[in-house]
């Protein structure tokens, strides 16, 4: 091993960016994803529609009770199997955490919407506004809002279970990482290095949700 | 113009509305009193189908409420309604509030709904305000652009549903004098309020409730002159002399 060498980590930074870029692309696309369908599965779950609401309780549950390592790796089997053609690791990643993590988003879409007072959807259906243009303009914007720092905060998280996309081959920061230190026989400089970056990363993002919260309260 | 038919509505198993019958003509300003929990705010929210009800038939201008086939948004854009609470949206500004239906709902262009809603906050005497967010308003300020925002519609009647109760005392008046402006300009109203005073001087009809009953439904002279039950009577009594 020898003495900690900084060449190992400078000479593998723009090996080591690449990996980052999918990272962040990946929780980025992921994150889109799954607070749009958690929304939706949010609305469902208070529709006060019966079959409707199992769905978004099925779906929630379901997810919530499975752990995502397995949920990639069936995705990584299950969607080309279903797509009838090779679909690469970076869609199907994709799917399953827009999947698993909708479960997630819908709770905490699901409490903001709980949080709006039942007389702002009220005026707005007084004014003539629609079921779907009170949710729309006044109920959502609102909820979002209120959820933001939640939503936030697991966003962080995901950011982090992005990692795990290491068991289906995907090169993402930290599968790169882990390359390099094999590559090169240079484990301790790049897991140290590796867990530097995400701590910075997910530190400073969770300084900057307080930061938020703080503003908030004001 | 609205008209109530028997109407009948319970929460579970309690009974909130009991056989309720009423009308109000167009240019009409009826000012319904009585204890909390007497079912006042139920009653005038089934006139809009914010509330379902279970028996009976509510026709505003001669559309039944109640009846799934009716286009209740549609309906809804007809009849104003303000709220105990203002309830404007807090994400918006105070001229944004009054723009959103306008635009959304009547479809009006963009320059329409500003000059509509500048218009109605000179009327409610807050023509500078139309920038600031509902939180840097006070409770009165928030009522009155509340109302301008139900008149942005041109609605055939108003709905109000306790609008001063949330109130501190000092701007009860500053809302009232809007109301009463209103009447004076012959809206069609349906009031909720304990602010007997605002009854004496513009209501037409006062209705009196108690326990999801209309105990009551006369001329204000007559209701402030003799009325005939003796619930109304100690209700009033208690009201009138504290």
């Amino acid at each position: 091993m020898g003495a900690f060498d900084f060449g190992a980590i400078t000479r593998a930074l723009p090996y080591l960016w690449d990996g980052m870029q999918l990272s962040l692309l990946l929780t980025g696309l992921s994150a889109a994803g799954s607070i749009v369908l958690g929304t939706i599965l949010a609305l469902m779950r208070l529709s006060g529609i019966k079959p409707l609401q199992w769905i978004g309780a099925t779906w929630v549950n379901f997810f919530r009770s499975l752990p995502l390592l397995l949920v990639i790796f069936w995705f990584y089997f299950l969607v080309p199997l279903i797509a009838q053609r090779q679909v690469d690791a970076f869609q199907s990643a994709l799917v399953g955490f827009v999947l698993f993590e909708a479960a997630y988003y819908c709770e905490i879409m699901r409490s903001g919407i709980q949080s709006i007072s039942r007389g702002q959807a009220w005026a707005g259906y007084a004014l003539g506004l629609r079921y779907s243009q009170t949710m729309r303009f006044i109920v959502l914007p609102q909820a979002f809002r209120n959820m933001l720092p939640v939503l936030l905060t697991q966003t962080i998280i995901l950011f982090q279970d992005t990692s795990l996309v290491f068991v289906v081959g995907l090169a993402d920061f930290m599968t790169s990482a882990v390359t390099v230190a094999q590559r090169d026989g240079r484990l301790m400089e790049l897991y140290i290095f590796a867990a530097a970056v995400y701590f910075l990363m997910c530190y400073g993002a969770s300084l900057y949700v307080k930061f938020l919260q703080k503003k908030m309260h004001q | 113009m609205i008209e109530i038919q028997h109407v009948n509505k319970w929460f579970g198993p309690f009974q909130v509305l009991k056989d309720c019958t009423s009308r109000v003509e167009k240019g009409e300003v009826v000012v319904i009193c009585g204890p909390s929990g007497s079912g006042k705010s139920t009653l005038i929210k089934c006139v809009n189908g914010l509330e379902p009800f279970q028996e009976g038939i509510i026709t505003v201008n001669g559309i039944s409420v109640g009846d799934k086939a009716t286009n209740l948004p549609k309906l809804r854009s007809h009849i104003g309604m303000v709220f105990q609470n203002f309830e404007l949206f807090p994400h918006k500004t105070a001229a944004e509030n009054i723009a959103l239906a306008q635009l959304k709902v009547l479809g009006r262009s963009e320059d329409e709904a500003r000059a509509r809603g500048k218009l109605l906050l000179d009327r409610v005497g807050l023509g500078e305000m139309g920038h600031k967010y509902p939180s840097e308003l006070s409770g009165g300020q928030q009522q009155r652009v509340a109302i301008a925002r139900a008149l942005a519609m041109d609605p055939i009647a108003m709905l109000f549903d306790e609008p001063t109760s949330a109130l501190d005392p000092e701007m009860i008046n500053e809302v009232l004098d809007v109301m009463q402006e209103l009447a004076r300009d012959g809206m069609t109203m349906m009031v909720v309020t304990h602010e007997m005073g605002f009854a004496r001087r513009v209501a037409d009809r006062v209705i009196f409730m108690d326990e999801g009953e209309i105990v009551e439904d006369a001329t204000k002279d007559e209701f402030f002159g003799t009325p005939r039950s003796e619930r109304a009577q100690q209700f009033l009594s208690k009201i009138l002399h504290h």
